[in-house]
């Protein structure tokens, strides 16, 4: 009666339920000040998953556990991403925790669970799946904003962020059950089978649909859902927004390839319509209210808005190009940002947060090289060339002029708004180059955090020179 | 000969050589200036074979190199040059020499990193005359904009932030727009190659459309009237050796876009838009020559001057379109070449007049002309390069100033009389706000004390300006050189670029 299914394809979360377990465990034993183990062991638990993720690469893709699991390319390339970008928030952390006396084994504890999440929900393939990964990300990310327990802004932040990702789970959730309601199944292929073959019910589907595209909305982070990314980016302690702004983007990408493309591709027509109105919103508002910021959290919050809009072009273009592109914008992106954010935590110290953009006032007379690095990946973000930012926004944009929908107007919309974009990054620039430092020290840091930080700026420029190095893994996966 | 990859090599030396300066840090400045100079030399020098090597009688390009590079966007790392963009290529190289040693002494907030910046610099600008795949031109194209943001921005004078991040939002402004037409056509031809696009055919809506974003682009780099506004900003702000390049080089990206793209691309386009071209051209050549004739600051002249200078290059070209259509094929390609000759002839001339006013400024700390006077009495051997580039810059017989203007003009004359009356007035124009500047500044009395207190120009400043003085009086006595490099590559563009590329149109044998 009682087969034993094969763990296989499981196993990289299998390993990462395990090693998380350890790290608690482990944790109560460590008495070391800088709970170096705890943090290594971390370390190493991100890189055996990589390692095993790796091996899954290249098969056939399957569906598994009653279709409740997928394992295919996306899923095996996003969980590295995943994995990989993790083991940068984790490195950033480590001195920024460690000088605020937020260091506790639940930090990494949770943030591994995060990662865990996001690697269900990018593998998820069925709406019972979706909702499980997506929670556990979610509440331990939200655990992990209110970590720095006596910050008011870090608490306010937390409830904010509880709140409305409860409404937008509760969006998701309603979404959710009116399409089971209609197709009478929770899984992504069945469900997609079912909106094919019943096209005269097309207009309750999408009563579904609008509250899934609500949810996604707020999860991402487009306008008018986009409320509570600004609070949570500043309020966060920063490493913990370098997370949060990096890896569940990613996760996102997944759960929205999956819940759009996967299982409501017979209604494309509609989300597409729906995915206009939140990119167009979303690259205005966020380019142009971030002008006006003065804290660079803030600021980055808001350029996450506007990249989210960029991002949403190659969903709306909806050829396997414009999902590949889609794919590479986010994971370029995810690169950029936890680099920007690992520079605001290299600037700080205890007790004195560097996140008002005058505290990088003259970095670049007091460390000319990190001052470069920071050049570099606000360059990339505003798409110049040749850093690697530019290569996304090129090929979303060309995904949505190939696409052949008289999607022109969209196209040259977007550019405009990268010129807006353009003098948002250019004022970090002029602030860093420009300006008179306040004081005249050079920054120090641990070694790691130094080369971590060389690595992820140089490779602006490396991979702005040679993009192929990720884009043919994203172009192969829906190729 | 062919083996070697010239182009990458004068694209990557100066680039990876500045890259292991910014490593090296600034801790040995006399250090890092010598090997910048090397780097610049060494780049001059490879110019040489890129000269010997280049075949004057073909419109082919040239030294050419391909690889993939971007297979999945079909993006091609495809380089090589024809007559319009060999000599451009050796007058940056020429330039940058110029500005390194310029910078010498000047400069002496952390030399290397100001020097590297140039040097990089350098590399994308040769690379933006070099790129024969659209893609590959843009990133170039856009890529220089960063290190001329933090020249301006870091060692620019008091207003310098507001003028850097004009400069670049407007560069940026212009460039999107042509991004989305190289787009366009490139998934329309199914080819980002700039040679692919040169075949396709579009009706002339789309040609319009995609003239008008080139238009964008190239203008405000040019800079035509009314996007000029930028440049006197930033020349104003710019450091000598900014200057230079803006004057010398930058300029000339939008001119060089113009044969590149937008005339070979949008033939039909750019006919039916000639005139409003040619009108835009004038108000440039006259109206920016008034505004000239009224500035109290020797850079703004200078700048305002450059504007004026450079419409006599885009009225050489779309003049064109009307004496082709005439059958004055020679008076075409006369104005074509007259065009050619003045952007190189005004990349030395501006480039000398800015060091000019940064050898004064250098010693007084003023570009306001009333704080001068008197000068050649203190700066006998200075006052006469000035006398020389003054003169050049107002198109005297025997400078390289005037073979370029003489030569549009001579063409002009048989489109329109009015083009040509317009555009030689402007002859006088720019000898009265040239000389007048002069005479207000080099002659008549010792205006005050500092003036009293001036040095003439050292060794380092005489090797300079002898070298600019040869080329502006090489050219403007014997440009045959310069010009049967460019005729080839002239005569296929008014042949086969400029003729219709509407749908059906016949192509002839030569051409396809």
């Amino acid at each position: 009666m009682f087969e034993t299914p094969d763990l296989a394809p499981l196993a990289t979360e299998i390993f990462l339920l395990i090693m998380i377990i350890v790290v608690l465990v482990s944790d109560l034993f460590v008495t070391d000040e800088k709970r170096r183990l705890t943090y290594w062991l971390s370390q190493l638990t991100l890189i055996g998953a990589i390692y095993i993720t790796m091996g899954q690469y290249g098969a056939e893709s399957q569906v598994l556990y009653a279709g409740t699991y997928i394992v295919d390319d996306m899923a095996i390339v996003l969980k590295i991403a995943i994995f990989v970008i993790g083991m940068l928030a984790l490195l950033y952390s480590r001195p920024y925790i460690n000088d605020r006396k937020i260091l506790k084994g639940e930090y990494y504890m949770l943030m591994l669970f995060a990662i865990l999440g996001s690697s269900i929900l990018v593998s998820a393939h069925s709406f019972l799946t979706i909702y499980l990964g997506l929670e556990l990300l979610s509440l331990s990310s939200y655990a992990l904003v209110a970590c720095q327990r006596d910050s008011k802004l870090g608490s306010e932040a937390a409830i904010k962020y509880f709140v409305m990702g409860a409404m937008a789970s509760g969006f998701l959730l309603y979404g959710m059950s009116l399409v089971y309601g209609t197709t009478g199944s929770i899984e992504v292929d069945v469900i997609a089978k079912a909106i094919a073959s019943n096209p005269e019910s097309e207009l309750l589907f999408a009563m579904g649909l609008v509250f899934i595209v609500c949810g996604l909305a707020f999860k991402m982070g487009a306008v008018p859902f986009h409320m509570w990314i600004p609070d949570v980016y500043q309020g966060a302690p920063t490493s913990v927004t370098a997370f949060i702004s990096s890896v569940p983007k990613i996760a996102t990408f997944g759960m929205v390839m999956r819940l759009l493309t996967e299982a409501l591709p017979g209604l494309s027509s509609h989300w597409e319509m729906m995915l206009i109105i939140l990119c167009v919103f979303s690259m205005g508002l966020g380019n142009i209210t971030a002008i006006v910021q003065g804290n660079i959290k803030r600021l980055l919050a808001y350029s996450a808005i506007a990249h989210m809009g960029y991002f949403l072009l190659g969903l709306i273009a909806g050829t396997p190009e414009g999902y590949s592109a889609s794919m590479f914008y986010i994971l370029i992106y995810a690169l950029t940002t936890i680099g920007g954010f690992g520079m605001i935590i290299f600037m700080s110290r205890a007790g004195y947060e560097c996140d008002n953009l005058d505290d990088f006032k003259g970095l670049w007379q007091r460390s000319p090289w990190f001052a470069l690095m920071m050049l570099m990946t606000i360059m990339s973000m505003a798409g110049v060339p040749p850093f690697v930012g530019f290569w996304p926004k090129l090929q979303v944009i060309m995904a949505v002029i190939d696409a052949d929908k008289g999607l022109l107007w969209l196209a040259i919309l977007a550019v405009v708004f990268s010129i807006i974009g353009a003098f948002v990054y250019l004022r970090i620039a002029k602030v860093i180059f420009f300006d008179k430092p306040e004081d005249d020290t050079p920054l120090e840091a641990d070694m790691d955090m130094k080369v971590a930080l060389s690595i992820n700026g140089l490779a602006m420029i490396g991979l702005g020179l040679f993009p192929t190095l990720i884009l043919s893994y994203c172009v192969k996966v829906f190729a | 000969m062919t083996e070697l990859p010239l182009l990458s090599l004068l694209i990557w030396v100066p680039i990876i050589g500045a890259l292991l300066m910014l490593l090296m840090g600034d801790k040995n400045p006399r250090l890092s200036r010598a090997i910048a100079l090397i780097l610049s030399i060494g780049t001059l020098l490879l110019c040489i074979p890129l000269y010997m090597g280049f075949d004057g009688g073909t419109a082919d390009m040239q030294f050419v190199e391909f690889a993939s590079w971007i297979p999945a966007l079909n993006i091609n790392y495809s380089l090589g040059v024809d007559g319009f963009s060999m000599p451009l290529i050796i007058l940056t190289c020429f330039s940058m020499v110029i500005v390194i040693v310029a910078g010498w002494e000047v400069i002496q907030k952390r030399p290397g990193q100001y020097m590297a910046a140039f040097l990089i610099m350098e590399g994308l600008m040769i690379g933006v005359f070099a790129a024969l795949d659209s893609i590959l031109f843009y990133i170039f194209w856009e890529g220089m904009l960063i290190p001329m943001f933090l020249i301006i921005g870091i060692w620019g004078g008091p207003n310098r932030v507001y003028a850097t991040l004009k400069f670049f939002i407007y560069t940026f402004f212009g460039s999107v727009f042509m991004l989305i037409a190289l787009i366009y056509m490139g998934i329309v031809g199914d080819s980002f190659a700039i040679a692919d696009m040169h075949k396709l055919a579009m009706p002339l809506e789309t040609q319009t459309l995609i003239f008008f974003a080139f238009l964008i682009a190239f203008a405000v780099k040019v800079p035509m009237f009314p996007v000029h506004t930028w440049l006197p900003d930033a020349h104003v702000e710019a450091p000598t050796g900014g200057s230079v390049i803006l004057a010398a080089i930058m300029l000339k990206m939008g001119t060089y876009g113009f044969i590149r793209f937008s005339l070979p691309i949008t033939p039909d386009a750019a006919s039916e838009y000639a005139l409003f071209m040619i009108v835009l051209s004038l108000i440039a050549v006259v109206y920016i020559g008034l505004i000239a004739l009224v500035q109290e600051d020797m850079k703004k002249l200078i700048a305002y001057s450059s504007i004026a200078h450079m419409g006599f290059v885009t009225l050489g070209f779309f003049i064109a379109f009307g004496l082709v259509s005439k059958g004055h094929t020679t008076a075409a390609e006369l104005g074509m070449q007259g065009a050619l000759i003045q952007m190189i002839s005004h990349g030395f001339i501006s480039a000398a007049l800015f060091l000019c006013v940064g050898v004064l400024y250098e010693r007084l700390h003023s570009r306001n002309i009333s704080d001068y006077g008197g000068v050649a009495n203190t700066m006998p051997k200075f006052a006469a390069f000035f006398m020389l580039f003054s003169m050049a810059n107002s198109g005297l017989p025997g400078t390289s100033g005037f073979v370029g203007e003489f030569m549009v003009i001579m063409a002009a004359f048989q489109e329109s009389f009015w083009y040509a009356f317009l555009a030689s007035g402007t002859l006088i124009l720019g000898a009265a706000y040239s000389l007048w500047m002069y005479k207000r500044v080099i002659f008549g009395d010792v205006a005050n004390d500092k003036v009293a207190q001036l040095e003439d120009i050292n060794a380092r400043e005489t090797i300079i300006f002898i070298a600019l003085a040869l080329t502006v009086l090489g050219f403007g006595l014997y440009p045959a050189p310069l010009v049967n490099i460019m005729d080839a590559s002239v005569t296929n563009l008014l042949e086969c670029g400029i003729q219709s590329k509407l749908p059906g149109a016949v192509v002839s044998g030569v051409c396809s």
